[in-house]
């Protein structure tokens, strides 16, 4: 018998047209502080942070499988370590996100060590659990402030690396110039995220972690390693998650232990994001997010109602849309613009599945 | 050669003994059944076998080397492929997706070196035409077949396989044994469970019997059918 010969595609043509739109757009949006006032570049900046926050939540819970809503810990531990580094030891703020975010990963291991060896709502719980506590921890912290929190040093945002830079070449106010930088920094931890955790997913390893997900038993049985692979991308979040808490905390300058270990702000709107845009895919979040900002600012103005409508659309979406408001639009067209299946081509196979999106 | 050997393997579930001082070994490229009522610890026997469930005494050996104490993703590199006796897809994959997964992590390759493979025993195990089909669309059948493939995806040098002809049709079940025997027929040792007996005597070499988590009897199909035992405990409840 000759061999038929098959191959193996992920490229759609759609994701092709994809990538070219998102160069531009990525581009485009690094002129944005020259272009637009500071309050668009400041909501920008919380779009992107919090994109950050959801594709990491998405990774966990929609890849993993592991269900956390305590990743609020590595918001504030990175923010604390943070603000840690500039005060005590007068490092310079951008210096200090990085080395919040290896303080973060550090976290991670003891944090792992407890939570995995609990499964399903109990690992759930857990991560609540140890999130408390750290929060507890830092607020008998004094010299940050204790639990009514402190600020940045003014010079240190002021000198920032890079503040100086922009003062002279763009002509920059200093407080202009740190929105813009921030802003900056968050638009390339953005894009390496989703350009990391989409390139995870195109990998073997991606392959695997989908596995596992699925069924952890038949997994281990064909011989991947779930152990390992769920203890890297925990740790890959909560490197992450730290990087973009100190970021958010660089650029509101002011931290307190409620504020910065927030289970509503940081981890059940993260959630929120993410299952409205569909979990389990990498365009999820990214809808997710838009949808989100737009609802904030529509029902800005009716107090605690904000929330209950949050709430109910949420509810509203498991029910009738459980795969989110981009599973519809895949399900419908079959457009999937961040593509990550292996479709077998060629031989004598009949063309006409399109698989579906991976979650 | 051996290429299994398990020496005096016991298991207690409370006070439910399900394996009981069980001894036996395997040859390369040999193909044992093994039968017995329900409840008789077959599955068990092979989670034991597969490292799924720990045993409380005994040794199992692998190639040469103890496993009685290596991980099932261990048992797997070093060649054992199983199939579930109820079958556990990777659901959201297609059924091509979840023969790479075991292709390239069971034999420690990349994706690209085991794609055609993973192709090739998509068409063996008659599961082509539903490459690019997530496995959860799957119906009974095909996620039995899906077993099988997956199993053979990771290149095993013995392949456990769990009642994968139960509630076939004849038709299904002739071309299901034709693929076993194949595989068979490569050198790859099979260890084979199931209640469907002319299906298991067309392949198997030798026979096991199991009762109440002990071995009862092991020789020659024909032998073994006629032993008093058998017909007693086996034969007698299943016809």
């Amino acid at each position: 018998m000759a061999l038929p010969s098959f191959q193996v595609e992920t490229q759609t043509k759609a994701s092709a047209v994809f990538g070219i739109a998102a160069a531009a757009a990525l581009l485009i949006a690094f002129a944005a502080p020259l272009l637009v006032s500071r309050g668009v570049i400041q909501d920008l900046f919380f779009i992107l942070t919090m994109l950050v926050l959801a594709q990491n939540w998405n990774l966990l819970a929609g890849y993993a499988g592991l269900i956390s809503v305590g990743q609020q810990v590595f918001v504030g531990f990175g923010a604390y370590a943070m603000f840690g580094c500039v005060i005590l030891f007068g490092v310079d703020p951008l210096v200090a996100v990085l080395i919040a975010g290896v303080l973060s990963t550090l976290l991670a291991i003891p944090t792992a060590f407890f939570t995995f060896r609990l499964y399903g709502p109990y690992f759930a719980i857990g991560t609540w659990v140890v999130a408390e506590v750290v929060r507890l921890l830092l607020a008998q912290w004094k010299a940050l402030g204790g639990g009514t929190g402190t600020s940045l040093p003014r010079d240190a945002t002021r000198d920032m690396l890079g503040v100086g830079l922009m003062r002279d070449v763009f002509d920059m106010k200093a407080s202009q110039a740190g929105d813009a930088l921030t802003y900056w920094l968050a638009l390339i931890l953005a894009a390496l995220t989703v350009g990391f955790i989409y390139r995870l997913l195109r990998s073997k390893q991606g392959l695997g972690l989908a596995a596992v997900r699925d069924n952890e038993q038949a997994a281990r049985a064909v011989g991947v390693d779930a152990r390992r692979m769920k203890a890297f991308v925990y740790l890959a979040t909560a490197f992450i998650t730290g990087i973009a808490g100190a970021l958010i905390y660089v650029q509101k300058a002011r931290i307190s232990p409620d504020a910065a270990f927030s289970v509503t702000d940081w981890t059940a709107y993260v959630i929120f994001i993410v299952v409205i845009g569909g979990i389990g895919t990498v365009e999820g979040p990214i809808v997710g997010v838009i949808v989100f900002f737009l609802l904030q600012n529509l029902l800005a103005g009716y107090g605690s109602w904000y929330l209950l409508v949050l709430g109910l659309i949420g509810i509203g979406v498991m029910l009738f849309a459980p795969r989110g408001l981009w599973g519809l639009v895949s399900d419908r067209t079959g457009i999937q613009l961040f593509p990550v299946r292996r479709m077998l081509k060629g031989g004598s196979l009949n063309q006409t599945s399109k698989g579906g999106p991976h979650g | 050669m051996t290429i299994l050997q398990l020496e005096g393997v016991s298991k207690k579930f409370g006070a439910l003994t399900v394996a009981e001082q069980i001894s036996f070994a395997v040859g390369e490229g040999e193909a044992l059944g093994i039968i017995g009522p329900n409840g008789a610890g077959k599955s068990t026997l092979f989670n034991l076998i597969t490292g799924n469930i720990a045993t409380d005494s005994g040794t199992i050996r692998f190639c040469g080397s103890d496993v009685t104490r290596a991980s099932p993703m261990a048992r797997c590199l070093s060649g054992m492929g199983r199939t579930f006796q109820i079958p556990q897809p990777f659901e959201k994959l297609t059924v091509f997706e979840n023969l790479l997964v075991a292709g390239s992590f069971g034999s420690r390759r990349q994706e690209h070196e085991v794609s055609v493979r993973c192709a090739e025993i998509l068409g063996d195990t008659g599961l082509i035409d539903k490459a690019n089909v997530p496995a959860g669309g799957l119906t009974l059948l095909q996620r039995k077949r899906l077993e099988l493939a997956r199993a053979l995806a990771t290149e095993p040098k013995l392949l456990l396989l769990d009642e994968i002809a139960g509630g076939l049709t004849e038709e299904e079940c002739r071309s299901l044994v034709a693929t076993i025997r194949a595989i068979h027929a490569k050198g790859i040792a099979v260890i084979w469970i199931e209640h469907v007996l002319h299906a298991l005597n067309s392949v198997v070499e030798r026979l096991l019997v199991l009762h109440f988590g002990k071995v009862i009897g092991i020789g020659k199909p024909a032998e073994i059918m006629d032993s008093r035992a058998v017909r007693e405990i086996y034969l007698g409840i299943e016809i």
